[in-house]
């Protein structure tokens, strides 16, 4: 099967900094991948290039045979993008911001409010729709930008620490949903600094140092948890970013 | 980038010679002036033969801003924004010039220093703008993100100048006509004398030159201090 | 172009549920008002200088208060990273900036609508040519905002925002300004929509060119 998203020779630099240096990545439909590695290793930059946000410095990415330079915008139309920021405005209600989203993805009026209602329902706020998303709770917020991701039925979903601010009650609610991302063959690829619930969502994981792959195995070629964090720790130097790697675990 | 240290030397001699004689010729080689009752004119005419050069050289300063920020959005390279700033900057001090050379001509000619006429006014407005534009450079960080912001306002600064020319001259004129007016004497001679001719060609030529050596010498400063920058990343 | 209006329409309802900006923008082109005529107090009473007065008066306490209006326009994209959302839509980049364009010239134009009544009470100042008056109100407007949009847009992330927009704004709605200006003065004494005609073709071409150029370059204003 062709994959979903394939990258190729991705450089991306900040003035003189080199973000990310020489990427070559495939995904396939369906997979779930994490992306790990120390505070500036490139992961957000990854991420916002293959989300559209960013043009890589040189280097192609195709996302289901698209190629993003040519047309970022019927790619834009299959991506859905949870970050820590909630892209949400405090001004309108919770039906009110995944409305205007859904509008600007084209959706018709319809099948959107239908969308709408699923959705809440899903991350538990139906009860809350029509109060201003500004007298939310963090929690609350970030569930609803869940579902503000995929108010037009992504095929891809980038997470950029999707993890940040969610309270118990939240994080299963997002469990919940991307599992039921599933039978969609949603394809899902996540930055985070949460090995443990990383690797029980995630098929396939990757680490990242200074701008490069490093590491790149499925999850079940992985003997235990215990494996992989070695691995990560033999795989990164420690006095680059020491802080990066303690609060992993 | 663009020149050699050799070349650029050159360049400057060539520019101090001909400025040199553009200077001599405003001062020894220009006729007197009459206006059209045939009386001497005094000689704060000939603060013209600086005025309208320096004037010229100051659009063309920010035509250059205006196309190195084209360059710089469509290939987004640190050459266009040092080409960019380096025109800004030495545009904004011509276009002081065209301010302090023009008042003084005004005070001798009409009386004030400053009268709201089309082309001063839009000269002052130009001022403003380019001010502005080395205002928003500082105050953004990052280079490439400077590059990039500065490159907008540098070409929609540059739209507004014709406009701002436009909407002066709706306002109000007084400012002599540069050909074929009576005001610089026509029975002396006016614009149509050969000798005046050359002596502005000459000074318009002067004043290019000493624009091109300034912005190389500027462009030249810019990569040094990147240099220098290199050099203490580098060394830590 | 229907994105656009989804734009405007979303700015809109968010800003006359709150009315925050509005509120203040009013409240401080009132003030603008106010100032000036406590300053002028003693010409009040001479209608010829009235005249020369009030039209720059009107427009100094439109450009400021909407100035202070802009320098929030695309501050409420960037919290909560809501631009980048924006980004990630199928959405033309130039939508964008003709939604902002929309959305903020509407909310000029109610507080222009609400500050007019002020100046003819303090002013002692009668308005003729309604139609006139508004017509030259909406294109100096539509000029104002067409830039204004997109030096807000530029400078909202830079550091000390709320002090560059107006620096670099001003220079550059000089040419709206001036024509603006000229126009009231002459549409207030009697004057006749042909009178105007030169000032209204130069505002005209004025939104069309920084609209066009706006939109163009709109862009590179808001990329990482």
């Amino acid at each position: 099967m062709d994959p979903i998203i394939s990258a190729r020779g991705i450089q991306r630099s900040f003035g003189k900094h080199k973000a990310l240096r020489n990427i070559d990545l495939e995904i396939k439909k369906g997979e779930s991948v994490a992306i790990f590695g120390p505070n500036g290793a490139g992961k957000t930059t990854l991420l916002k290039v293959l989300s559209t946000i960013i043009m890589p410095t040189k280097g192609n990415v195709i996302v289901n045979g698209i190629d993003l330079r040519r047309d970022s915008s019927s790619v834009r139309e299959l991506i859905g993008v949870i970050s820590h920021q909630t892209y949400l405005y405090d001004g309108l209600t919770a039906r009110e911001n995944l409305r205007f989203f859904g509008k600007m993805y084209g959706m018709e009026r319809s099948l959107l409010e239908e969308r709408i209602r699923e959705l809440l329902g899903h991350v538990g706020l139906l009860g809350r729709a029509d109060d201003r998303v500004g007298a939310f709770s963090r929690g609350m917020k970030q569930r609803l930008s869940i579902a503000r991701a995929l108010v037009h039925r992504p095929e891809v979903l980038f997470m950029d620490e999707p993890y940040t601010g969610l309270d118990q009650r939240s994080a299963k609610a997002f469990e919940n949903v991307l599992r039921a991302l599933d039978k969609d063959k949603v394809t899902k690829i996540m930055v985070s600094h949460n090995i443990e619930r990383a690797m029980q969502l995630c098929d396939r994981l990757i680490v990242m140092d200074r701008g490069e792959i490093v590491y790149d195995r499925m999850a079940k070629e992985i003997e235990g948890k215990e494996d992989f964090k070695l691995a990560y720790s033999s795989l990164i130097c420690m006095d680059t970013d020491a802080e990066g790697v303690s609060n992993l675990w | 980038m663009f020149l050699d240290s050799k070349k650029e030397k050159m360049i400057a001699a060539v520019t101090g010679v001909v400025m040199l004689l553009a200077i001599w010729m405003v001062f020894f080689y220009l006729p007197e002036m009459r206006s059209g009752s045939g009386e001497i004119l005094d000689s704060s005419f000939r603060i013209f033969y600086f005025h309208l050069p320096i004037a010229f050289t100051s659009y063309l300063a920010f035509f250059v801003v205006f196309i190195a920020s084209i360059c710089q959005l469509r290939r987004s390279s640190r050459k266009w924004d040092v080409v960019a700033l380096s025109a800004a900057e030495v545009g904004v001090v011509f276009a002081f010039l065209v301010l302090v050379t023009g008042s003084i001509w005004a005070k001798a000619t009409w009386g004030w220093y400053w009268i709201w006429e089309p082309r001063l006014t839009t000269s002052l407005v130009l001022l403003l703008v380019y001010l502005a534009y080395l205002m928003l450079r500082q105050a953004v960080e990052e280079p490439e993100s400077r590059a990039r912001i500065a490159a907008v306002f540098g070409i929609i600064g540059f739209v507004s100048v014709p406009l701002s020319f436009l909407s002066v001259r709706l306002w109000r004129s007084a400012h002599p006509l540069m050909f074929g007016g009576s005001t610089y004497g026509s029975s002396g001679g006016g614009l149509e004398g050969t000798s005046l001719q050359l002596t502005l060609l000459v000074n318009l030529i002067a004043f290019v030159l000493l624009f091109v050596t300034m912005v190389f010498y500027r462009i030249r400063n810019e990569e040094m201090k990147e240099e220098i920058d290199h050099m203490h990343i580098s060394r830590y | 172009m229907l994105r656009s209006l989804h734009i405007a329409a979303k700015d809109l309802r968010t800003e006359f549920r709150t009315k925050q900006m509005l509120n203040s923008m009013v409240i401080f082109s009132v003030q603008v008002i106010v100032i000036f005529s406590i300053s002028f107090g003693d010409l009040l009473g001479q209608k010829d200088i009235v005249d020369r007065l009030a039209p720059g008066v009107l427009w100094i306490a439109f450009i400021f208060a909407g100035t202070l209006g802009l320098s929030r326009s695309f501050a409420s994209e960037i919290e909560n990273g809501c631009l980048e959302g924006l980004k990630l839509c199928p959405v033309d980049r130039g939508a964008i900036y003709t939604g902002k364009t929309i959305s903020n010239s509407l909310i000029m134009f109610a507080v222009e609508i609400l500050t007019v009544p002020v100046l003819i009470v303090l002013f002692n100042y009668n308005i003729q040519n309604v139609a006139g008056l508004a017509l030259i109100i909406i294109l100096g407007t539509l000029g104002f905002i067409t830039v204004g949009t997109l030096l807000s847009a530029l400078t909202v992330n830079t550091r000390t925002r709320e002090i560059m927009l107006p620096i670099l704004l001003l220079p550059l709605v000089i040419p709206v300004i001036i024509p603006a200006i000229m126009a009231t003065g002459k549409i207030m004494v009697e004057g006749d929509i042909s009178d105007i005609s030169s000032e209204l073709r130069l505002l005209i071409v004025y939104d069309l060119i920084f609209f066009a150029v706006g939109h163009l370059i709109f862009e590179y204003t808001i990329q990482d």
